[in-house]
């Protein structure tokens, strides 16, 4: 499946702010079930782009702006050709052992109601995969998709006790609990085709990749109850969501902020949309 | 030299000058309060009071009334207040604290000791009272004592580098905004309309006012007449060895940002500012100044001061 | 008190040589005498200590540390062994460090346990896969180490992230010399005044190498309200360089620069006594207002070196302590010329089943815990703390290691009531740079002042004391 993606980031200040610094994970690598082409990334501003690595290998862009600055506005457009991989991760960058991810963070730290529920969720099951499918569903029944009670700093236990959330904490969550059963587990961050046909979004997507002793690392995505597919396009990975933020900046100056973020993701050709069914 | 510390030094001598100025406002009018209400308004002298400190307005937002005992409260101790004595006293300090090494031994215990001795002090509870008063007395000396000793270990102590130069640079900046803003409570000060211009309250107002500024004797001295208006008003801007005067103040500034330029190799606006507010006040005689109002100029240059502190901010202490 | 190795009284009670003219001192002086000498030091710390101590501020005078006017002293010979063991093993340190960080061998050895680096929260994945420049990762390490016996010196714990306590090291010295000048030209004293300088050495060493000729050293501080601002500032003033807190710094394409005056300057060399977390928000805390967006990004770009660097903290971890000889070994081929203090590592069965029989008498400490959080002391506990406490390390004996109660020798302390023993450690401070490592003879001495105490923490009633170097007696 070809999917395109168009990706714009303004920001409006309300004086104008003396210096931003800015990172952006904005622009996927390939690997065996994506294959990337025909990425552009474009800061409307005069500033040196410097492109990088972090240190899970996400591909990143860094750029510092002098003053005065009255906007920004931060534009990513390509497209990627995917696979059905039934949510297994292979051909990636891989820069440590999997046992590194089963460092706690924040973010994603289990507290005493997620580590019951994630005793009790994979009790009944053998394997590390069937656990994971589980705890999948059991958390996508229990929790209510709502993005108004979070937000980017939301803990996985804040998210847990409301009930409630977006893709961003039920991934906190799962990894939480897979952590919690020994389970190496880490936060990935991109963009989903619906399969509804509705192509304007208010924000990226994000899911959880846990690894599975014998498949290597696998997607979960709890907000869908499923594992990614060709419909996902896997932009950045991390620890939680901090290492894998879109965005991470700061600026000096510039009072208050308004943020305008539109993403579209659609078929990529020109085969219409209604197609899309899974 | 950090941005920051220039910042805190800079700041450090302000507020504190800042501070001797208040506590000179509050003593001019609790004299002028003396003056049987019959010559005056009631109340207009704290009016103008808070006026002259630039402080009315955020007096009315938590007063309904002015009378001596709140504006002496909001102005002297009031934390709410960001610019009562109590709080230039505390800032000074923490911009001292902030920049410790920078400045040397003396004049770090000239701020620190006398920010402890003023938090010793204890509030008059009712300016009605002549042992409140007699301590609201004390209390605005021990502040204006401060200020002498700070700004004499300054001068008796420290290196003439950057570091210097900054507290001088904002006690002038300071001081000249105040020396204008003193001049405007005669402004702010309504005459009764049975007292005549260059009557005895016209005149004890005027007096009161380079009292205020312990100006009193210089003015003999340099004059040799009594009190008149355009001559309180030429000591105050024009007279060029009165060092509260408009004329020294920026002759000051002139030469410390002078010697930045020399120093740091480069010039900017507020070189260039600060020398045309020289200039004019070099080529300006008092006829001229009075022709215009005395308040219409006054004004006039308070903005233009304030002008060449955002240049010098901009310049030197934000980047 | 027998028990405990005197390091100025033989057991017989005799002094030892290296004693003889202190005793003499403490026996001869009156009381009185000594009382004033402690009152006049208490004076002049208030006055050297000027910028925490006359802030008049009660947070301010509470952080006077106690200081005892009677010398410790080690000889010539003494020293020359710690010296010798410190540089090995912060040499190993560096070492293990850029390994950890780099090719991993001594995990792919199967010398130390790769899940406890990538488990230790001070392990900093932004740090892996390249170098810092030099190759410095510890470039002050403040390595604590206690004696129980005569011949043998043991490290307790090692210090690679932020050590403190070397503004006091120099003060006491300082006081020590204007206070008791006769006692001082009777011993041949090394010095420890080159302090200041062999650390600008250092950090000038370990600029980068497109720094100019001249490099701009900045010393980073959380700010004054710090409770280590005095020292902060302390050290910015003897080594001549800007004291800066993060707002100070800004990052342009890569590279750093301090908002001067005149305009932004470049900074080559920060050492800085922030924490990791708070460094950059961009990478680290998001909610860090102490730390310089970028600051990271430059590190990487190697345009600007930070002492110690990111993520040194990981060979400070308790159960990295545990394989310290081996460490050694591995890097350096020699045998570790510094004991470690025997330590069962929970995460072994057998161990765990000895501490578990034994945690009455023992130290049980979590591997990266710090200042005596999530610890038992054994003896010192009352069941109900102990059944507790089994009851956590039962859960997740990985995270816990165990060590004897240790008798920590003891020195003469002078006090009001007289002069008595108490326990003591030493912080000596290792230096690395691109040429190498020193340390200046001596060190922070800690005194537990409270009779029997073994704590010798400035918050428990711990003291400092200065550390003196001597030239051997000449009849041992």
């Amino acid at each position: 499946m070809r999917v395109r993606i168009s990706h714009r980031t303004t920001y409006t200040y309300a004086e104008p702010a003396r210096s931003v610094i800015q990172v952006l994970r904005l622009t996927p690598r390939s690997n065996d079930s994506q294959r990337v082409s025909d990425w552009r990334i474009d800061v409307e501003a005069d500033c040196r782009l410097a492109a990088g690595e972090d240190a899970f290998g996400n591909v990143t862009h860094t750029f510092s702006l002098s003053g005065p600055v009255t906007s920004l506005a931060i534009t990513v457009e390509g497209v990627a050709e995917t696979i059905d991989a039934a949510g297994v991760v292979h051909g990636a960058i891989e820069r440590f052992p999997p046992e590194f991810y089963l460092r706690e963070t924040a973010l994603t730290a289990a507290d005493d109601a997620m580590r019951a529920f994630a005793a009790q969720t994979g009790a009944g099951h053998a394997t590390p995969l069937e656990k994971l499918h589980a705890l999948m569903g059991a958390l996508h029944a229990r929790m209510v998709f709502d993005a108004d009670p979070t937000n980017s700093g939301t803990t996985a236990s804040e998210s847990f006790t409301l009930g409630a959330g977006v893709c961003q904490d039920f991934a906190h969550i799962l990894i939480g609990c897979a952590r919690h059963l020994g389970i190496p587990a880490r936060f990935a961050g991109g963009h989903l085709l619906r399969d509804d046909g509705v192509v304007n979004q208010q924000a990226g997507h994000a899911w959880a990749e846990a690894y599975v002793e014998g498949l290597g690392w696998v997607g979960f995505d709890a907000a869908n109850d499923i594992c990614p597919q060709e419909r996902h396009i896997r932009v950045a990975i991390g620890l939680d969501y901090l290492g894998a933020a879109p965005v991470r900046g700061s600026r000096n100056g510039g009072g208050a902020e308004k943020l305008d973020v539109e993403v579209r993701v659609s078929h990529a050709g020109s085969r219409s949309q209604s197609q899309s069914q899974s | 030299m950090l941005a920051r510390t220039a910042d805190n030094l800079y700041w450090l001598a302000r507020n504190i000058e800042r501070a001797d100025y208040l506590a000179r406002i509050v003593n001019v009018t609790r004299r002028l309060d003396t003056l049987p209400s019959a010559y005056s308004g009631p109340g207009t002298e704290w009016e103008s009071a808070l006026l002259s400190a630039g402080a009315s307005e955020r007096f009315d937002e938590f007063h309904q009334n002015v009378d001596a005992a709140s504006v002496i409260d909001f102005l002297v101790f009031d934390e709410r207040n960001p610019s009562s004595i109590a709080n230039c006293i505390e800032n000074g300090r923490s911009n001292a604290r902030a920049v410790r090494t920078a400045l040397t031994v003396e004049s770090w215990e000239a701020i620190n000791s006398g920010w402890l001795d003023l938090k010793s002090f204890q509030k008059p509870r009712s300016p009605g009272d002549p042992a409140s008063s007699e301590r609201l007395g004390q209390y605005l000396d021990a502040v204006m004592k401060v200020a002498l000793d700070v700004d004499g270990s300054a001068y008796r102590t420290m290196l003439r580098n950057d570091a210097f130069w900054f507290t001088r640079l904002g006690h002038f900046v300071e001081r000249a905004d105040n020396t204008a803003r003193i001049l405007d409570v005669k402004y702010n000060l309504l005459l009764p309309s049975s007292e005549p211009v260059g009557g005895p309250v016209d005149y004890f107002q005027w007096a009161a006012i380079l009292r205020a500024v312990s100006a009193l004797t210089a003015y003999n001295w340099l004059y040799k007449e009594g009190v008149k208006p355009w001559l309180v008003a030429d000591l105050l801007i024009l007279r060029p060895e009165m060092p509260r005067s408009l004329r020294f103040c920026c002759g000051e500034m002139v030469r410390v940002l002078d010697s930045f330029a020399r120093v740091y190799g480069q010039q900017g606006p507020a070189q260039r500012h600060a020398r045309h507010m020289l200039t004019r006040l070099e080529n300006t005689t008092m006829k001229e100044v009075f022709n215009g109002g005395l308040h219409e100029f006054v004004t006039a240059f308070i903005e233009d001061n304030s002008k060449l502190g955002a240049e010098i901010a901009e310049q030197y202490l934000l980047d | 008190m027998t028990a405990f190795f005197n390091e100025m009284m033989r057991p017989g009670g005799t002094v030892r040589p290296a004693y003889a003219r202190i005793a003499d001192w403490l026996e001869r002086t009156p009381p009185e005498v000594l009382a004033s000498r402690r009152a006049q030091a208490e004076l002049m710390f208030r006055r050297i200590g000027i910028t925490f101590a006359v802030y008049g501020d009660k947070e301010a005078s509470e952080r006077l540390i106690p200081f005892d006017i009677a010398p410790r002293v080690l000889t010539r010979s003494e020293w020359t062994r710690l010296e010798a063991g410190l540089i090995q093993r912060v040499k190993a340190l560096n070492l293990f460090l850029n390994d950890v960080y780099g090719a991993g061998a001594i995990m792919r050895a199967g010398i130390v346990p790769s899940d406890i680096i990538y488990r230790n929260p001070a392990y900093r994945p932004e740090m892996a896969g390249w170098s810092v420049p030099h190759d410095v990762y510890a470039h002050i390490a403040g390595i604590d180490v206690v004696r129980i016996d005569e011949n043998d010196f043991y490290v307790l714990e090692d210090n690679a992230r932020t050590p403190s306590g070397v503004s006091y090291m120099l003060e006491n010295r300082e006081v020590m010399m204007r206070l008791l000048p006769d006692l001082f030209s009777a011993h041949s004293v090394a010095p420890i005044e080159t302090y200041p300088n062999e650390l600008l050495a250092s950090l000038r060493s370990v600029a980068p190498r497109s720094a100019s000729r001249d490099p701009t050293i900045a010393l980073l501080t959380p700010g004054q309200y710090n409770s280590a601002y005095y020292e902060h500032s302390f050290l910015a003033d003897k080594l001549g360089i800007e004291l800066v807190e993060g707002r100070d710094l800004l990052v342009r394409d890569d590279i750093v620069y301090m908002r001067t005056t005149q305009g932004p300057r470049r900074v080559d060399v920060i050492y800085r006594r922030l924490d990791d977390d708070f460094l950059d928000p961009l990478v680290f805390r998001p909610d860090s207002a102490l730390g310089v967006p970028g600051l990271m990004s430059a590190y990487r770009a190697g345009n600007v070196t930070l002492a110690n660097a990111v993520g040194a903290g990981v060979a400070d971890d308790k159960a990295v302590y545990t394989y310290m000889p081996e460490i050694i070994k591995f890097y350096l081929g020699e045998a570790p010329l510094l004991k470690n203090v025997p330590t069962w590592r929970c995460r072994e069965p057998d161990a765990l089943k000895y501490v578990m029989e034994h945690l009455a008498e023992l130290v049980v400490k979590e591997v990266n815990g710090s200042g005596g959080y999530g610890m038992l002391v054994g003896p010192h506990s009352t069941r109900d703390q102990i059944e507790a406490f089994s009851k956590k390390l039962a859960h997740d004996p990985a995270n816990y290691i165990a060590q004897p109660t240790l008798a920590l020798s003891v020195c003469p302390a002078s006090f009001s009531g007289g002069v008595s023993p108490r326990h003591v450690d030493l912080r000596p401070f290792v230096l690395s740079g691109a040429d190498g490592a020193r340390v200046v003879p001596g060190g922070l001495t800690r005194v537990a002042l409270n009779e029997g105490s073994l704590v010798v923490n400035s918050s428990q009633g711990g003291g400092t004391k200065d550390t003196w170097v001597i030239d051997d007696p000449a009849t041992a």
